[in-house]
């Protein structure tokens, strides 16, 4: 094979794909062109089931049993990718071209070591000696920054983290020196702090090599932090490319600009500017409308034009540079700033009584160590603090958000709120009644229907052997709410109406239901029974931007209504500063920092505040950030640090004390509590982390296309 | 009011029936459980209607050693031949049939209500009450599963209820591991954490919430597990261990005339065996049909 | 490890330990009916009084259990009561011609169902996969005794290259071997194939397996070293699990062939009531189905670097 390196890495021409199954034949990428220059990061943005995985397969050409190439060309460095011989393709495939994944466990070999899995990239391609290419090896281990290489290379996955299994995988990817790298959301399923770490190391990387990258992210804002140029998918198409900037300060395409409206950037504000969701959902492969895939959801759908034949990417003119192109037929006539006032500003809440207190509560777990050897010491039980002294109160109306990564002991706490595990000390009263040590078989239907939880998976929440109207119905029958059918079922349709749900769904099963739909049958059955208080672990987590945002707005709405106090559970820091009154952000089954939305978000900070607030990508790119990559990983909460918990991955450890004593906590008049060793003057003299200019500051208001037609 | 209007609009879902003939429905998309069903249908219908379209009284000695396709003596056609009593072979394998289904049936189901009620309680309550049950469930696990039945039988003796006792002892065990490990696995799904959240009953949880989602493998296993059942009652007789004589019963026959192979009569045997075959090979296409139906979607 | 390999050894002694018991109460649990199965059926009730008092029957159960146990420890089964002498001299060869028949049998099985349960999977669902598949559950529907009577009647009446009974009354004869163990093969091999194919198709669209063919490496190479090693963890319980069915085969064949093994003694003891040789194939059966499983079970564990080094 003969490459001509003077051609783009990857060019992709009219390429269409279809996965064939029984009710035949699905289009799943459609008219997909790309370009790929050397050095260049291109990133490739959609919800799930736009296509954006499928390219990438394409790209490797691996695209299963059922799936094919139906037209259209890849090239790469010139030569047809679609005419290789076997032989040849696998040549290419770990020395030219390299895959990074999702699910760096899953992508690993369980029962091989590390180095095995590494050194065989080196021997298969490049025939040199296993000596050689275990020192190449480790070398990359080093660059990639992996502490004691050589311990990684003797062990199996299961024995290192999330985060050092993809920091191995990426290893394995450069090992050959590929000239273009596959990212297949590669730090999704990692912690956000972790996260940070990787994506910092991805971009150092390609710039250290010179390696193209192709990043598919559901995420605008960790594309703008890696990319060159943007790729946005929808429902098999590619709906509008451009620069970063460009894109990313002048969306054309109504679905892009669709999607920024759904994401809760620093300007977001649950009052004054809500979120605009998109509405309708994503089509079907099968039911894709004609013309206009996302006609059916534009509110710029025009009968007759957008509905017709088949609609080609055309080039945006002006100012913002012609590699702009956009899917839209209307995408001049649209003036995106006549319309700012979409959203509809609301008066704040006004909270009332406090509903909940939580004072010094704990919840540790016994782990029985069953091993002779512990028998021997005598400490065959030890205890996982999972809840460590934990204070906070939230009142009537009020959200209130618990931040942490995972192990932080936040889904532990809500199973305390909701009996599922009784409390080891301390005290939580909930509308003045101590309910932490009763657990929910001892409390009262009362107590139970004012406290009630909206979960995580939406594919776990829905029983899938009932209907939706059972389930609901179920609720209310058992909290006595209603007892008479017919009132039964009257309320649940009304519960239906409130989450905007047809009326017809009272039949329907869960699998008949989308994610977001599922959820919302979920947050029906939260407040079926008028409940004083709702959980919400994660509700959103699992849903794509624009769905996500509906189901956002829909639990404000129904809170606001109801004066219901939302205790919200989340990772997502951008989230919770757009929904949340007051934040506890928790590390380790310990409160590293509590107080108000504004506080949490300006300094004083607390180091592990400060970090989480520089991990989070956002996708404004006129907002400025200050980097803080945290090293080393999350300890076991088997195993948590003497002192401060966050002592062992602190840039601002002031010493021993650090390790050795547990920090005080400084408290304001307002309630702003901070747990660190270092003075709060010497705190709230840190710089801002995040830097969101002010509306006459910005670009985009000024729009140039408008101006240059 | 308008409430009220438009409820009356929602169409009204299918009844279960219609959709449970639905689900069965689904089975067209694989040949494999198709002919299985197929199979399995053939031998109920038989057994249902053996007392009506066996051509002779099964137990009636008429002519010893006849072919497939002899004429009997007072008109009519042995088409399976008869056996070295004279028993009109076709009339056997029927009755026969009747007799395996049914007490197959019966067994497997007691020891799917003994072995889903185990399995439940050891899965959902977990600690000891697991540990125990799983304890029992090993010991009798651990014996080679002829050997239990041989001892079972020759202590208690041959009768229908025996061998119903020594199926629903046997396989209740291997009943109880996948009831409890599809329980271990979904009482830990959200669904069921709302529903302990909202103060249900146990017994609720278990039988509402979560046996219903374990229904799949369960019927898939209950499949294979009627096939294994026939096997079972089949070697008890072909053992000397089985249902008592005369009424015919397939095992028996095969272990009565085995003999005569030799001798120039194979078909005496060889046809019972066919039969058993069958039959079983029904119940595991069914099984394999509806396994590969279920993980399409 | 040192950990997992104690408490399996120790569930494996507690097993033992019931099945013992449930063994000894179920055949001495009464004393006056082990005398008349020793004394047989016309012996008068003061002749079995008297056995009963003779032979230590009157004492405790509890104390006949431990002194029962300790019997079997030293080596005394006890004495037949059809074959009228010690059941240590009939019993071991016993044993031992099963041990000949079962070993032949799992040797066989073993390679023809990893083979054909690895090649299956290798691509689910095409044609090889389809074919092998339908074999399987073909051949596992055919109980032993409907294969015995069936190929009977193909090799010993029709074709008559083989003889019908494995009764090997003149000496050891590797011929009369050959239906019983094509039986036994025959009905058993199907399973351990399908749990290979099961899990070498769910290795093959892991995602690890993914990795390994994007990397670039040959498919031979893809299969042996990644595949194979993952995929092969999981039938390994199930072939050692295979002793047990093994087991119960033999009973059915042994009988089927006039093979005199282990599995026909049994039989043979439990008709006619023959206690002490009973209680002898009971133990053992049970000792030889437990330990594989647990050699099974500590192996699986060895295989298994997730298990092995956490």
């Amino acid at each position: 094979m003969q490459f001509d390196d003077s051609a783009p890495v990857l060019e992709i021409k009219d390429l269409n794909l279809s996965y064939f199954t029984r009710a035949g034949e699905i289009p799943a990428v459609i008219d997909f062109s790309l370009t790929v220059n050397k050095g260049e990061s291109i990133g490739l943005v959609g919800e799930s089931g736009c296509g954006k995985s499928t390219v990438a397969m394409a790209i490797m050409q691996y695209m299963g049993s059922n799936g094919a190439i139906r037209s259209g060309s890849i090239k790469f460095k010139g030569v047809e990718m679609n005419e290789m011989s076997p032989e040849q393709l696998r040549n290419l495939r770990g020395s030219e071209i390299s895959m990074i994944y999702q699910e760096p466990f899953a992508s690993l070999n369980p029962s091989l070591l590390l180095g095995s899995q590494l050194k065989e990239v080196l021997t298969t391609h490049e025939g040199i000696s296993d000596q050689e290419a275990h020192e190449r090896a480790v070398q990359l281990l080093e660059d990639v920054k992996l502490p004691d290489p050589e311990r990684v290379m003797g062990a199996y996955p299961h024995q290192i983290s999330g985060g050092q299994q993809q920091r191995v995988v990426i290893a394995m990817a450069l090992l050959s020196q590929p000239s273009l790298l596959l990212l297949d959301e590669p730090t999704t399923a990692l912690d956000v702090t972790v996260e940070a770490g990787i994506t910092k190391l991805i971009a150092d990387i390609s710039k250290k090599y010179g390696t193209s990258q192709i990043y598919i992210s559901h995420n605008l804002g960790l594309i703008l932090e890696v990319c060159d140029r943007v790729f946005v998918m929808y429902s098999g198409e590619v709906v509008e490319e451009g620069t970063i900037n460009s894109l990313f300060t002048w969306p054309k395409h109504p679905y892009t600009h669709g999607l920024f409206g759904c994401i809760p950037l620093p300007t977001a504000d649950k009052n004054a500017a809500p979120l605009q969701p998109i509405r309708g959902q994503l089509p079907l492969p099968h039911e894709r409308p004609n013309g206009c895939n996302f006609g059916p959801r534009c509110d710029h759908f025009q009968e007759g034009r957008c509905d017709r034949g088949i609609i080609g990417m055309d080039y945006v003119s002006g100012a913002s540079g012609s590699d702009h192109r956009v899917r839209c037929l209307r995408w001049n006539e649209i003036d995106y700033g006549a319309e700012v006032a979409h959203g509809e500003a609301k008066p704040p809440m006004e909270f009332g009584d406090e509903v909940l207190a939580v004072e010094n509560m704990q919840k540790y777990y016994e782990v029985h160590d069953r091993s002779l050897a512990a028998m021997i010491k005598g400490r065959s039980v030890r205890y996982v603090k999972a809840n460590e002294s934990l204070n906070f109160s939230a009142r009537e109306g009020e959200t209130v958000a618990i931040v942490g990564e995972s192990g932080c002991g936040k889904s532990t706490f809500a199973k305390v709120l909701m009996g599922l595990e009784t409390a080891t000390d301390g005290e939580i009263m909930h509308a003045g009644e101590p309910i932490g040590e009763v657990d929910v078989h001892h409390r009262s239907t009362e107590q139970i229907r004012g406290l009630q939880m909206v979960f995580q998976n939406p594919f776990d929440t829905l029983n899938p052997s009932h209907t939706v109207g059972g389930q609901i119905a179920r609720v209310i029958r058992k909290f006595g709410v209603e007892s008479d059918p017919d009132k039964i079922r009257e309320r649940v349709m009304r519960l239906l109406d409130i989450v905007k749900l047809p009326r017809d769904f009272f039949y329907r099963r869960p699998r008949q239901l989308s994610g977001g739909q599922k959820q919302r049958v979920g947050i029906a059955r939260a407040f079926a029974g008028n409940p004083s208080m709702v959980i919400a672990d994660e509700p959103v987590s699992a849903l794509d931007v624009s769905v996500a945002a509906a189901v956002t707005e829909l639990l404000m709405e129904i809170q606001r209504e109801h004066k219901t106090t939302l205790l919200f559970i989340s990772h997502d820091l951008s989230v919770v500063r757009y929904l949340s009154d007051r934040i506890v952000v928790m590390y380790l089954g310990q409160i590293m920092e509590r107080g108000s939305t504004d506080e949490i978000f300006a300094p004083p900070y607390h180091p592990y505040t400060e970090a989480l607030l520089s991990a989070v990508p956002i996708a404004d790119p006129e907002v400025t950030k200050r980097e803080i990559v945290l090293e080393g990983n999350l300890p076991s909460v088997l195993n948590p640090p003497a002192g401060c918990p966050f002592s062992t991955r602190c840039p601002r450890k002031i010493g021993a004390i650090c390790d050795d004593e547990r920090p005080p906590v400084h408290q304001t008049n307002t309630g702003h509590a901070i747990a660190c060793h270092i003075p709060l003057e010497e705190l709230r003299e840190i710089e801002p982390v995040i830097n969101v200019p002010s509306l006459d500051e910005r670009l985009h208001v000024q729009n140039p296309e408008v101006v240059a037609d | 009011m308008a409430i009220a209007e438009s409820s009356t609009e929602i169409p009204q879902p299918p009844l279960a029936i219609v959709r449970w003939l639905r689900s069965i429905a689904l089975l067209r998309e694989s040949w494999v459980g198709m002919l299985g069903g197929g199979i399995v249908a053939l031998f109920v219908l038989m057994a249902i209607f053996a007392p009506w379209i066996a051509p002779f009284d099964p137990n009636q000695p008429i002519l010893p050693f006849a072919f497939p396709g002899d004429a009997a003596p007072d008109g009519g056609t042995f088409v399976l031949g008869t056996d070295h009593q004279g028993r009109d072979l076709l009339s056997r394998i029927m009755w026969g049939g009747q007799r395996v289904l049914f007490y197959a049936t019966a067994a497997t189901v007691c020891a799917y209500t003994v072995g889903i009620f185990m399995g439940l309680l050891a899965g959902y309550y977990r600690g000891w009450a697991d540990e125990l049950i799983s304890f029992v469930a090993n010991v009798i696990l651990s014996f080679p599963v002829m050997v239990l039945y041989v001892l079972i039988i020759a202590k208690l003796g041959a009768s229908g209820a025996n061998i119903i006792f020594a199926v629903v002892f046997a396989s209740s065990p291997g009943i109880m591991r996948i009831v409890r490990g599809l329980t271990l696995d979904i009482a830990t799904r959200d669904y069921v954490i709302a529903a302990q959240t909202r103060g249900e009953s146990t017994m609720f949880i278990c039988l509402i919430e979560i046996l219903p989602n374990a229904r799949g493998p369960l019927i898939v296993d209950f499949c294979l597990r009627m096939g294994y059942t026939t096997i079972t009652i089949g070697a008890l007789g072909f053992l000397g261990l089985g249902l008592p004589p005369p009424d015919p019963d397939w095992g028996g026959m095969i272990s009565d005339t085995r003999a005569f192979i030799t001798g120039g009569f194979p078909h005496m045997a060889i046809i019972p065996a066919i039969a058993v075959s069958l039959l079983v090979l029904g119940f595991n296409m069914l099984a394999d049909g509806m396994r590969e139906v279920a993980s399409r979607d | 490890m040192l950990k997992v390999i104690g408490t399996r050894l120790g569930v494996m002694v507690l097993i033992m330990l019931t099945v013992s018991v449930l063994l000894f109460v179920m055949n001495e649990g009464n004393p006056r009916l082990v005398a008349r199965s020793v004394l047989g059926p016309y012996a008068q009730p003061e002749q079995l009084d008297a056995w009963v008092e003779k032979n230590g029957y009157d004492k405790p159960m509890a104390v006949r259990y431990i002194t029962w146990v300790g019997r079997i420890f030293a080596g005394d089964l006890g004495d037949s009561i059809i074959y009228k002498q010690p059941v240590n001299n009939i019993f071991w060869k016993r044993l031992g011609n099963t041990g000949i028949l079962a070993g032949i049998t799992f040797g066989i099985m073993v390679v023809i169902s990893l083979t054909l349960g690895v090649l299956a999977g290798m691509k689910e669902g095409s044609a090889r996969d389809r074919f092998i598949s339908f074999i399987s559950i073909f051949t596992t529907s055919i109980p032993e005794y409907a294969s015995a009577v069936i190929l009977s009647g193909i090799f010993v009446f029709w074709l008559a290259w083989l003889p019908g009974t494995s009764a090997m009354t003149g000496g050891f004869n590797a011929v009369e071997l050959v239906l019983p163990v094509m039986v036994l093969t025959l009905y058993g091999f199907g399973y351990v194939a399908r749990m290979t194919r099961a899990s070498m198709a769910e290795v093959m669209t892991s995602n690890y397996i993914r990795t390994a063919v994007l990397k670039g490496l040959p498919y031979w190479r893809v299969i042996m070293k990644h595949a194979l090693r993952n995929a092969l963890i999981a039938p390994f319980t199930v072939i050692m699990l295979q002793f047990n069915w093994l087991l119960s085969g033999v009973v059915v064949t042994e009988f089927a062939f006039g093979y005199k093994g282990f599995g026909a003694l049994l039989l043979e003891a439990a008709l006619r009531r023959d206690i002490f040789v009973i209680e002898a194939c009971g133990i053992v059966a049970v000792f030889v189905a437990v330990g594989t499983q647990t050699i099974g079970d500590l192996a699986y564990t060895y295989l298994n670097p997730r298990i092995r080094f956490s």
